[in-house]
This record gives structure tokens, C-alpha cells and sequence, in this order.
């Protein structure tokens, strides 16, 4: 029993932490229709910012705040690129996720920063209430910071501007014609996305206790895994329910890994099952429709 | 001549492609128009006649050559991107899946629609008002539309989809409408309902419209205004009185005679035997 529940607040808490990484894949991938991978690079950069700051004595919750900005800062660069230099998206993304592995390891000053035994923001909460530290706290940590984002997503995207960044994706020329600057509301997309990513990377360095510059690897397949899942498994419909889908579809994936290396799985094998079962998961439908013989577009590039 | 006040004035506006390369084509050559307030005028001409050039150049997809001069209200827009002319200038599609987005519900793409041209910001883009406004403009149609505010657009059919991009282009009253060839792509009967619809919604809201057509009866049953378009230039070009007696073969007559050849596009005239 204490093994289920062991697993089970695993999953709770990973897949909310991760859960933050699925929504800005959700917002690049999906809302934008731009391929973004500065995600493997910008995952790392919170990390790398919050441990540095927090091991240079600076607040852990300030530390998290600039985590998120340099996330931010991150995808201003790729929208840039993209937008202003016209450089294809997908090799924006790559450009600046490469540029990131040595901007990450100058911030570090090495591969890794440890911050096991300085404050970090899941002690600092667990001190305010005079308790120890434990998972379950960090998953109420979680939690309370996933409804708050999940309310200010749902909000912004349901605004004037989020209507017209959703749209962006849907149908670029017709926004245009309507009078809004694609450039903007990609330049916003970007941003805020590679911003939720590093506020998941700074968070994640502080519950494990160290940053690695190898932290982001896999994360853009992981977070269209938990994408893909979310839609998969739930059909959602409407915003509301997209967002819930998607931090669903991270919980349900993390649920699966946990399963896996349980069952005795080396954990080296888990970007190669992440790969796979995204795969699977793109490859159901057609299959599926193939089987009962019915028509299916050509392939996409995107 | 018009009697009523300039809207838009067109001078000197040309629009050469692929310059310097044995593909040149000069889409538009020394373009001028003058387009008064309550203009609705017709645009017809063959394939490669420069109609949807001329049109793109009015939206500001891209600008014209150097020395054209575009003015709307008396303000110079020639070098106004797209999103920037968004103010005057609203435009329907031939394809109706560039009006509409497909994977918003009806409500939203309205409410898109109505802050056309308007800088936009973080208030909610829906509320029980605009639900109420948008089931009043939708009920007119006869398509049912008023009762499926929250479908996906995609879910639609094409006629549907294009009427919902017309009121989506007059919902907030643009000072100049561009019809962009569309009705083209519906069946005979959306065709009829989509026209009558844009006919309706312009004289009604007293919108300035430029509409280009393949069919010339349309061309001579809509608006007060005739132009043809033959290799980059306006070569015809009919006021009012002069217009509502005209027919197809008086039109096929000033073609030969404005442009010097033979009247010989075989898509015009199947067009017109179709409908």
C-alpha cells in the first residue's frame, strides 16, 4: 500500500512540476503553431538561475521570479529571430537551445550547482508553517501554484489579446486582416511560454536539490507526450478544459514513467520510452483509420 | 464622375513581380481610381487581369512600386502594413476557411471580429451584450447560426463559413469593404444567399465596397459602379446611369474596344454559361 502511494505522490508531484513545462509546449506547439525547441534550453536556464542566485544568497522566491524572466528573455530571443529576422521557427528554437548550453554552463560556472543544503522555496513554505519538508507538502506547494497559473492562463486567454494570440495559430492572415501584429502575439506566445518552462526548471532544481546543464534534455518530446495524452485521453473542449487536459496529460505520463521504472525499467532507457510512446500515440489514429479504410490526409511537415 | 466625396484615391499605383527576371510580370501599370463614399463598385477582368493584385495592394499585403499613392480619408496609407490599414479597410476571402478560424467556436471569431482595426487589451473578449448583438446580426442569414454560437467553426459547411467571414468583415462597419472574388467557391444557391447577403449588409450599413467578380451578370446586377481589368490597367470603367442598362454583350463590346483584342477568355464566358 505504502508503495502505491509512494508512486501515486510521485506522479502528484512531478507531473504538476512538469505539468508547468506541458503548458508552454501546449501554448507553442498547439496555440502558435510554432515548433518551438528553445524548451531544452530554457528548462535548464531556470534551473541554472534559481540555484545560482539561491546559492549567492539571494531570496529563493526572488531567485524562482528571475528563474521565470530568463525564461522569458529566452523566448523573446527565438520569436525574435523569428519575427524580425524571419529565421524559420524550428531553427530559431534550435539556435537559441544550443546558444543556451553555454549560456547555462556560464551562469553555472561548471556543469552543476548543488543547493541541497541552502533555503529553497519548499523549505522556506515548509518553515512558515512549522513543518518539516516533506512530498506531501510539495505537492500542496504544487498544487496551490497550478491553480493560480491555471486561472491566469485561463483568464489571459479568454481576454481581447489571448483571443487574438490563439487565433494566431488558427489563422495568421485572417488576424492580420483583423489588425493584429502576428509578430506581437507570437512574440508574447514565445515568451510566455519559454518563461513557464523555466519556472518549472527552477522549481524542479530546488526540489531535487542541484541544477545539471543536461536537466532539459527530452523536454520538448516529454511535454508533447503530456500534450498529445491530455488530448488523447480527455477530449477537451473549450479552454477551460484544454488547460485542465493538458496538466492531466503530464500527470498521467508521469503516472506511466513512475510505473515503468518500478517495474524495473533502467531509468537510461526513459527517453527512448518517452520517444516511443509518443509514437504510439500519434500513430494510433491513423492506424486506426487505416484499418477501417477511411481517408486520411497526406503527410505533414508540421 | 462621382457625385459624392472621395474615399479612397489609387494614383500612379503599379505593382511589377519578380523584377529583373525574364519572369517579370507588371500585375498592375499605373493604376488610378478614385472611389467615392458610397461606391460599390464591380471589378471584373480575366485571370492575371491584376484585380486581386489591386486588391492586395489596397489591404496592404504588400506595397505598391515607388510613386503609387494610396490615400484613404485624405491619409496617405501607402506604407501601412497590413495589420496597420486593418483601420479602414476589412476584406472577405474566396476561400471562406481565411475569413473564418477554424478551430475557435462562432462567438469567438466574432468577438475577434469586433475589435477589428482597434488596439486590443486584457478585458474579456465575450460578454452577454455581445452574445445578444451577435445573434441579431446572425438571425438575418436564415442559416440558424444564431443558435450555435458555441460550435467550432471548422464544424461548419462552406457557405456557412463564408457568410459568418462577411458579417465578421462588416460587424465593426469598415470604411471600405474589398469583396475578394467571394462566392466563387460556393454552389449556385449559398452563391445566390452569400451575394444577396453582401448586398443587404452594404446598402444597409452604407459600407464603400469594391467587389471582384469571374461572372458578369453579377458584375452588372451589384453595385453602382462597373470597372474591367485587363493586363495590369482599369480599361472600362461605368458609372450608374450608364450601367444599370447594360448587358453582357455591351460589356464583351467595351472590352474589345477599350482594349484593342478580341474577346476571347473562354473562363469568363464559361463562368457566365454556367449561372
Amino acid at each position: 500500500m505504502d508503495y502505491v502511494i509512494n508512486l501515486l505522490s510521485v506522479s502528484l508531484y512531478e507531473g504538476l512540476a512538469y505539468g508547468f513545462v506541458t503548458l508552454g509546449v501546449y501554448i507553442t506547439f498547439r496555440v502558435l503553431a510554432f515548433p518551438d525547441l528553445t524548451v531544452d534550453g530554457s528548462f535548464p536556464l531556470g534551473g541554472a538561475v534559481a540555484a545560482t542566485l539561491i546559492v549567492s544568497g539571494v531570496n529563493p522566491w526572488l531567485a524562482t521570479l528571475v528563474a521565470f524572466i530568463a525564461g522569458i528573455c529566452a523566448g523573446l530571443a527565438t520569436s525574435l529571430l523569428n519575427t524580425k529576422l524571419r529565421i524559420n521557427a524550428l531553427l530559431a528554437g534550435i539556435l537559441m537551445m544550443v546558444s543556451l548550453y553555454s549560456i547555462n554552463l556560464a551562469i553555472m560556472g561548471r556543469s552543476n550547482v548543488s543547493v541541497l543544503r541552502e533555503a529553497t522555496v519548499f523549505k522556506q513554505t515548509a518553515q512558515l508553517f512549522g513543518i518539516e519538508p516533506t512530498t506531501t507538502l510539495s505537492i500542496i506547494f504544487m498544487v496551490v501554484l497550478t491553480i493560480v497559473i491555471l486561472g491566469i492562463l485561463n483568464w489571459f486567454l479568454r481576454t481581447e489579446i489571448g483571443l487574438a494570440l490563439r487565433a494566431t495559430g488558427d489563422n495568421g492572415q485572417m488576424v492580420r486582416g483583423l489588425g493584429v501584429s502576428t509578430d506581437m502575439t507570437t512574440i508574447m506566445g514565445v515568451s510566455l511560454s519559454n518563461g513557464l518552462v523555466a519556472l518549472a526548471g527552477g522549481l524542479i532544481a530546488q526540489k531535487q536539490g542541484f541544477s545539471d546543464v543536461g536537466m532539459g534534455i527530452g523536454m520538448i518530446v516529454m511535454g508533447l507526450a503530456s500534450v498529445i495524452i491530455g488530448e488523447r485521453l480527455f477530449r477537451p473542449r473549450g479552454i477551460t478544459t484544454i488547460l485542465f487536459a493538458v496538466i492531466g496529460g503530464s500527470l498521467v505520463y508521469r503516472l506511466f514513467l513512475g510505473i515503468a521504472l518500478r517495474l524495473g525499467l533502467p531509468p537510461s532507457n526513459l527517453k527512448l520510452i518517452t520517444a516511443l510512446l509518443v509514437i504510439i500515440a500519434l500513430a494510433i489514429p491513423y492506424i486506426q483509420k487505416k484499418v477501417r479504410g477511411e481517408w486520411m490526409p497526406p503527410a505533414a511537415r508540421m | 464622375m462621382s457625385q459624392n466625396q472621395n474615399l479612397m484615391k489609387l494614383s500612379k499605383v503599379s505593382k511589377v513581380f519578380l523584377r529583373g527576371t525574364v519572369d517579370e510580370v507588371t500585375a498592375l501599370d499605373n493604376v488610378r481610381l478614385d472611389v467615392g463614399a458610397e461606391d460599390f463598385i464591380t471589378v471584373i477582368g480575366s485571370n492575371g487581369a491584376g484585380k486581386t493584385t489591386l486588391l492586395n495592394v489596397i489591404a496592404g499585403v504588400y506595397p505598391p512600386e515607388k510613386g503609387g499613392k494610396i490615400t484613404i480619408n485624405d491619409q496617405d496609407v501607402t506604407r501601412l502594413s497590413e495589420h496597420k490599414r486593418a483601420r479602414y479597410v476589412s476584406r472577405v476571402y474566396q476561400n471562406p476557411h481565411i475569413g473564418t478560424a477554424a478551430k475557435m467556436t462562432v462567438e469567438e471569431n466574432l468577438s475577434l471580429a469586433m475589435l477589428h482595426g482597434q488596439s486590443r487589451g486584457l478585458r474579456i473578449a465575450t460578454n452577454k451584450k455581445y452574445r445578444e448583438l451577435f445573434r441579431s446580426v446572425l438571425a438575418p442569414l436564415r442559416l440558424g447560426l444564431e443558435d450555435r454560437l458555441s460550435a467550432l467553426v471548422g464544424t461548419l459547411s462552406g457557405g456557412q463559413r463564408q457568410a459568418l467571414a462577411l458579417v465578421m468583415a462588416t460587424i465593426s462597419k469598415p470604411s471600405l469593404l474589398l469583396l475578394d472574388e467571394h462566392v466563387a467557391t460556393l454552389d449556385p444557391k449559398t452563391n445566390r444567399i452569400v451575394l444577396e447577403l453582401s448586398e443587404m449588409i452594404v446598402q444597409k450599413e452604407k459600407i464603400t465596397t469594391i467587389m471582384v467578380t469571374h461572372n458578369m451578370k453579377h458584375a452588372l446586377r451589384y453595385g453602382n459602379r462597373l470597372t474591367m481589368m485587363h493586363k495590369g490597367k482599369i480599361i472600362v470603367d461605368i458609372h450608374q446611369e450608364k450601367k444599370s442598362a447594360l448587358s453582357v454583350n455591351d460589356l464583351v463590346v467595351a472590352f474589345e474596344h477599350a482594349s484593342g483584342e478580341r474577346f476571347s477568355d473562354d473562363s469568363i464566358m464559361l463562368r457566365n454559361a454556367n449561372s
